[in-house]
């Protein structure tokens, strides 16, 4: 009878109506988690792959060695690499190394197979295009790419190094 | 008007019902489903779902890659949940291997696979009540979803396509601090938001009057349309791929199966509710009892090498190089390798033969069965009904079309 009657007055009175909109009035105040996100950005860690990057070594000498093993393991295709050795000094290096970005799944698996760290994917996220073409990233593009991010490439694989 | 009265009778179908098409653009459909509804009024008589407009091709693509470069399209089957899939993959490959994994990777896969399992219901819960109008627990639940995939993009580096479980293990160990993060996250905020949620929605008269009695299953067709997960639960019946078949570290785990009573839309939702609070137990009893020691088999021709000992020895630079180029070479056989996804019992299929690729790759999606039962759940019922029921299916198009 009185289980009936609770019953009653709960349904009468609309309390999970209130109820609702009362948790919803108390989340009005809450702190808001949205970022304004051109100014603020969320955390990302050291593991995070985004755009690539050649890197090269502190005397300016291109890290890349040819030697092929990220196109091997890409598991898009989206990688195309042609080396020679060099003229002057017989060392060898790539002629050409592309990666079509449109293609590319961010797996991870380049800067994994890559035995010098030289092709990484590095924090930046924010490398939208107007084109197709300019997703085609040549080797140039991906140079100048590290040479840009290389204080931060180099702190994420420091940090990361221990769990490689 | 004679003119649209007109008009409207020449649609109809002989048998006086109409025929209108549902998608695959429509906000409710989840994804890209198109069904082919015959409506008589707005009565549902007829449900023929058409999909196949998210197909990739993913099975055949994998018969053109190793066993090492298949993980990724594993994350990209159920997008909502990508480790789950990694998961039965990885399974699958290690039974052709005979290998046994580490118990540290084995609990970290648990872990992982239950952090999957609330990403996966937050996603399910909230636009099921964005489908029958309930807008809040949407807003909410992205919140939680952002914060779950912070520790994704933490452990594997990125927030949605892991490719974190590779056959033999997982691919790196878990960094400093996010045991101690995701303990504090999942012991003092996520229990208070399924509360929240559930003051919002369990005793809501509106999403009571959307759900319950809606889409009813009983046990015993639920089992006849290959149902699982969930939707198989909702029924009552009690069968849980973790329970009743352990793999990785389960058997270890304290839980309990959550089932429903009815097998309507509603008891799918308590399910869901219910098993959410379940993974917070398994997800803390992970956290506390989490092995020390490696994270993958210690077999450098199926995993590779450290770093820094592929830098300084010899043989561990030539698996290194073996193992980006060629892959490993997987017996031959054939395996297959359930786990109970989020949306229910996901499988691989791979036969091998004896080379470095499979020779045949079948995934075995719990949503494409779902779908088979949408008008057996929807007959007689009224139109909006069946957004409510398609809502509590749990669809994902990425497993669905693969």
């Amino acid at each position: 009878m009185f289980k009936a009657l609770s019953q009653f007055a709960r349904s009468l009175f609309l309390k999970e109506i209130f109820g609702g909109m009362a948790l919803t009035l108390k989340y009005f105040f809450k702190k808001k988690y949205t970022l304004n996100y051109p100014h603020e950005k969320g955390r990302i860690s050291p593991r995070f792959r985004g755009e690539h990057a050649l890197r090269r070594y502190e005397n300016g000498e291109e890290r890349c060695i040819s030697c092929k093993l990220c196109e091997s393991a890409c598991p898009a295709q989206a990688i195309t690499i042609e080396g020679a050795p060099r003229e002057d000094d017989e060392s060898r290096r790539t002629l050409k190394y592309d990666i079509d970005m449109t293609k590319c799944i961010y797996c991870g698996y380049c800067q994994e197979a890559c035995p010098v760290d030289a092709i990484v994917e590095g924090p930046n996220f924010e490398f939208g295009t107007e084109s197709h073409e300019e997703l085609l990233y040549n080797k140039e593009k991906l140079l100048d790419n590290g040479d840009r991010w290389e204080p931060q490439l180099a702190l994420n694989i420091d940090e990361d190094g221990p769990y490689r | 008007m004679t003119n649209i009265a007109e008009k409207i009778e020449k649609t109809k179908n002989e048998d006086g019902t109409f025929t209108i098409n549902f998608g695959p653009q429509h906000p409710a459909a989840h994804g890209v489903l198109r069904m082919v509804l015959e409506m008589d009024g707005e009565v549902v008589e007829r449900v023929d779902p058409h999909i196949g407009l998210l197909h990739r091709g993913t099975e055949k693509l994998i018969e053109h890659k190793t066993y090492q470069q298949a993980v990724p399209y594993f994350d990209r089957l159920d997008y909502v949940a990508p480790m789950s899939q990694e998961h039965a993959y990885a399974l699958s490959v290690e039974r052709l291997l005979g290998v046994q994994v580490p118990m540290r990777a084995q609990y970290i896969r648990v872990l992982f696979s239950e952090v999957s399992r609330l990403l996966n219901h937050i996603l399910n819960i909230a636009t099921f009540a964005l489908d029958v109008g309930a807008m809040t627990p949407f807003l909410w639940g992205f919140e939680e979803r952002e914060i779950m995939m912070e520790y994704y993009e933490r452990v594997s580096g990125a927030r949605l396509h892991a490719a974190y479980f590779r056959p033999g293990g997982v691919h790196q160990d878990l960094p400093d601090g996010l045991l101690e993060d995701m303990y504090e996250y999942f012991e003092n905020r996520y229990p208070k938001f399924i509360d929240d949620v559930e003051t919002l929605l369990t005793e809501n008269r509106i999403f009571k009057q959307r759900t319950v009695d809606i889409g009813v299953i009983d046990a015993e067709d639920a089992v006849d349309w290959g149902l699982s997960g969930p939707m198989l639960r909702g029924s009552n019946v009690p069968w849980d791929l973790r329970r009743s078949q352990p793999y990785d570290a389960y058997d270890q785990m304290d839980f309990k199966v959550a089932v429903g009573t009815k097998g309507d839309c509603y008891s799918r939702y308590l399910v869901r509710i219910e098993e959410m609070r379940e993974s917070l137990k398994i997800i803390k009893q992970c956290i506390e009892n989490m092995p020390s020691g490696p994270v993958a088999v210690q077999n450098h021709k199926i995993t590779p090498p450290k770093r820094a000992e592929m830098k300084s020895s010899m043989e561990a630079m030539i698996h290194h190089f073996k193992l980006y180029t060629e892959g490993y070479h997987v017996p031959a056989g054939e395996s297959y390798a359930a786990v109970e996804a989020p949306k229910g019992e996901f499988g691989v299929y791979l036969v091998s033969d004896g080379s470095n690729k499979p020779y045949r790759c079948k995934i075995r999606a719990p949503g494409f069965a779902f779908l088979q039962a949408t008008e057996f759940m929807t007959k007689g019922h009224m139109l909006a009904d069946l957004v409510a029921v398609v809502g509590s299916m749990d669809v994902v198009f990425g497993e669905i079309d693969r």
